[in-house]
């Protein structure tokens, strides 16, 4: 489904992304662990299209297409989301207003009509209960006074609306307490599907405990350093990222 | 300098042919009153960008053209074509002109409280109604840049609403001024006066439109009396066409706790002047002025608010926004006097301003002049860009760049339109504001 070959990327004339190679295929959920500044939320922008990336080497291929190529709007119509560590406070525009422009959106990429209020309701309130949100919170405007939770599961809560084909959440667990983590990961689990692919990036491997991922990867330096299996992640969360570093020294610079 | 004594000479010539068809020539004062103004008139002429209140605005466009006053001509104009203008879902006096006359065919007046009244400010000179001597043209100032001493030169027409001590008029009066294609360049003199006695209450509107895209110059001015106590909500929609000129002057006087809410929202016309003097004449009043305004392509709209704080404990709250496209140009002076006397003052104001291009501009001037020492004063001024962790967040869900812009600007200007209290007015508004903005495109529920 995904295909990242040597992607390297400059921000503001710094390269960050030194390297990635990444095969993601349908019914898989990959998860990108990795320390503070080491290039994951760089990785998601440019995934989702964010502008002010200079890509200088790589390509990336989703659904065999050139995802590079797209606007952020044909990616989404396209069934990529992105899940923001940090999500946008959009002053003056409802969240009900969001989730209906986006889901009419996708629905007129794919040929369908757009869904009646009814309808529409009906499937919002089905998505708020699962995510244990109130309505209230749909006429509020976007993510304005939030709290860190709420933003969270607002930003599942447009996914699961959205059904895309292609999830990436970043930092989706980072603030939240046991029980909205559990909550969270339902959302996510209710997506899971041989149709779909999810890319989890987190620094700890608590919501791994959740949504039991089927790669795991390490990025250190813009570069992927090493890849495994879900005990990988476990042995991160025991020993840190240090031997990483230290692994990679050893055998060179080769990734993967 | 000779363009200008040109220009004012044609209106001192018009004043010379047309003065004798003018309302009041029964009453000394009414014609005491225009010679006054005509001599300070002629003194002044029209300001230039050497006096400082006009430095931005030139306003040499308007005095180019040889403006006229148009006949008394309805042209078939029929309620028909003015529906798109009024609120379906607000019951409403209506008081019409066309071109500066009064229509009565247009018009509609519903049943009054006693005392009340609803007319045409010509209809209400002519009767000699006892409180005309005392309001009219006390309050708009004719010793400075031209515009109203030549209004009140002509005194021709316009809203006369007056209530009694303690009349409260449930619905409010909505004042159309339409301009039509004439041959001539027209000049309308809009002249509004509106008197609120002790303890009453009134709604108003005045709309400013134009029926066809032609350039015609309207000089409007509005007096208002707020006395002990009373209520004044005041909207001042301004859709005039994209080639007219208008200069207008809201001049307020407020006695004690009394209270003024005004929205002025101007979304169209190629030179647009909006002034807003409010006087705190007794304390513990309040005054709301909010503000709208919306230009693009080489638009320019200045507005010049005025607070004199010159009682103490009143609290006056501004919030002006605007969102600039284009080549366009605004304006945005917000003077606050606080005197020596008016302790604890109470008064903020706020403008913010978008600019959609980099050719367009705003100068934005808060003016803040402080004589008393137990006060709370503040003030803000920004001038940004959209978001564009806003816009691609919204693209990143799937909406196109040009959609997720259009709901950022709209978002922006929505909440000047979230402060107006009178549902049917802010739909209206919102309406004109979506066409506006989005060309046509509605956008649902947004907020
Ligand atoms: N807009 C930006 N401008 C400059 N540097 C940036 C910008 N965004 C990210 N960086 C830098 O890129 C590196 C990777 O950041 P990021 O992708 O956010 O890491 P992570 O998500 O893994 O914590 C960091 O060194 C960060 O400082
Ligand atoms: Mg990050």
């Amino acid at each position: 489904m995904l295909s990242i070959k040597n992607l390297k990327v400059n921000v503001q004339g710094k390269p960050i992304l030194q390297g990635i190679d990444l095969r993601v295929n349908a019914g898989e959920i990959h998860a990108i662990m990795g320390p503070n500044g080491s290039g994951k939320s760089t990785l998601a922008h440019v995934l989702a299209g964010r502008d002010g990336y200079e890509v200088t080497a790589g390509d990336v291929t989703y659904l065999g297409k050139d995802l590079l190529a797209m606007t952020p709007e044909e990616r989404a119509r396209a069934g990529v989301f992105l899940g923001f560590q940090y999500p946008v406070e959009i002053p003056g525009v409802s969240n009900i207003y969001l989730l209906k422009a986006a889901l009419n959106a996708v629905r007129k990429h794919q040929g369908l009509d757009e869904l009646d209020a009814i309808d529409f309701l009906a499937l919002i309130k089905q998505k708020l209960k699962m995510m244990h949100m109130s309505e209230e919170l749909l006429y509020r405007s976007v993510n304005e006074g939030f709290s860190g939770g709420e933003k969270k599961r607002n930003e599942i809560l447009q996914m699961a609306v959205l059904q895309p084909t292609l999830a990436i959440l970043d930092e989706t667990d980072s603030g939240l307490d046991i029980d909205a983590l559990k909550v969270v990961a339902d959302g996510v689990n209710s997506l899971r599907s041989p149709e779909r692919a999810i890319i989890i990036v987190t620094h700890y491997q608590r919501l791994l405990n959740y949504i039991v991922p089927d790669r795991v990867h390490v990025l250190t330096n813009g570069r992927i350093a090493k890849s495994g299996d879900r005990e990988l992640a476990l042995e991160l969360d025991k020993r840190g990222y240090g031997w990483i570093d230290a692994e990679v020294g050893q055998a060179g610079s080769t990734a993967q | 300098m000779n363009a200008s004594l040109e220009t004012k000479d044609i209106y001192l010539d018009a004043h010379a042919h047309g003065a004798k068809d003018l309302a009041g020539h029964q009453w000394p004062w009414v014609e005491q009153t225009r010679r006054r103004a005509l001599a300070q008139f002629a003194e002044q002429g029209f300001p230039t960008t050497r006096d400082e209140e006009w430095r931005y605005t030139n306003v040499t466009p308007i005095q180019r053209n040889a403006f006229h006053p148009a006949p008394k001509d309805l042209a078939g104009l029929t309620l028909e074509r003015l529906k798109p203008f009024v609120f379906p879902d607000l019951p409403c006096h209506r008081l019409v002109f066309v071109n500066g006359h009064f229509a009565p065919q247009l018009s509609k007046l519903c049943k009054l409280p006693a005392g009340a009244i609803v007319s045409s400010l010509a209809g209400a000179i002519d009767r000699g109604a006892a409180f005309l001597q005392h309001h009219l043209a006390q309050y708009a100032p004719t010793d400075r840049y031209g515009f109203a001493a030549l209004n009140t030169a002509f005194l021709v027409d316009g809203a006369c609403v007056y209530l009694p001590r303690d009349v409260i008029l449930t619905d409010p009066v909505h004042v159309l001024f339409v301009s039509t294609r004439r041959n001539e360049p027209v000049l309308a003199q809009p002249r509004n006066l509106f008197v609120a006695e002790a303890n009453s209450r009134m709604v108003l509107i005045e709309s400013y439109i134009s029926l066809d895209d032609t350039r015609y110059f309207t000089n409007a001015i509005s007096e208002i009396v707020a006395a002990e106590n009373a209520a004044v909500e005041h909207y001042k929609l301004g859709q005039e066409s994209a080639e007219a000129y208008h200069i207008g002057g809201i001049y307020v006087h407020q006695h004690a706790n009394s209270r003024f809410v005004s929205h002025n929202v101007t979304i169209d016309g190629a030179l647009v002047r909006n002034d807003i003097d409010v006087l705190f004449e007794a304390e513990g009043s309040e005054c709301i002025l909010n503000g709208l305004y919306v230009a693009s392509n080489r638009q320019h709209i200045d507005n010049h608010t005025r607070l004199d704080h010159a009682r103490p404990r009143c609290s006056s709250r501004e919030f002006y926004k605007g969102v600039l496209d284009g080549r366009a140009r605004a304006v945005f002076n917000g003077r606050i006097i606080v005197r020596q006397d008016a302790q604890l003052t109470d008064a903020r104001q706020e403008n913010k301003n978008l600019l959609l291009s980099r050719d367009a501009e705003v100068d934005t001037k808060p003016q803040l002049e402080i004589y008393a020492d137990d006060v709370k004063c503040s003030h803000g001024a920004t001038v940004g860009q959209l978001d564009d962790d806003a816009l691609y967040y919204l693209r990143s869900r799937g909406i196109d760049a040009a959609t997720a812009r259009h709901v950022l600007t709209y978002a922006f200007a929505k909440d000047v339109l979230n402060r107006m209290t009178l549902e049917p007015i802010r739909s209206y508004v919102e309406n004109m504001l979506t066409m506006r903005l989005l060309q046509g495109q509605t956008i649902e529920k947004l907020a």
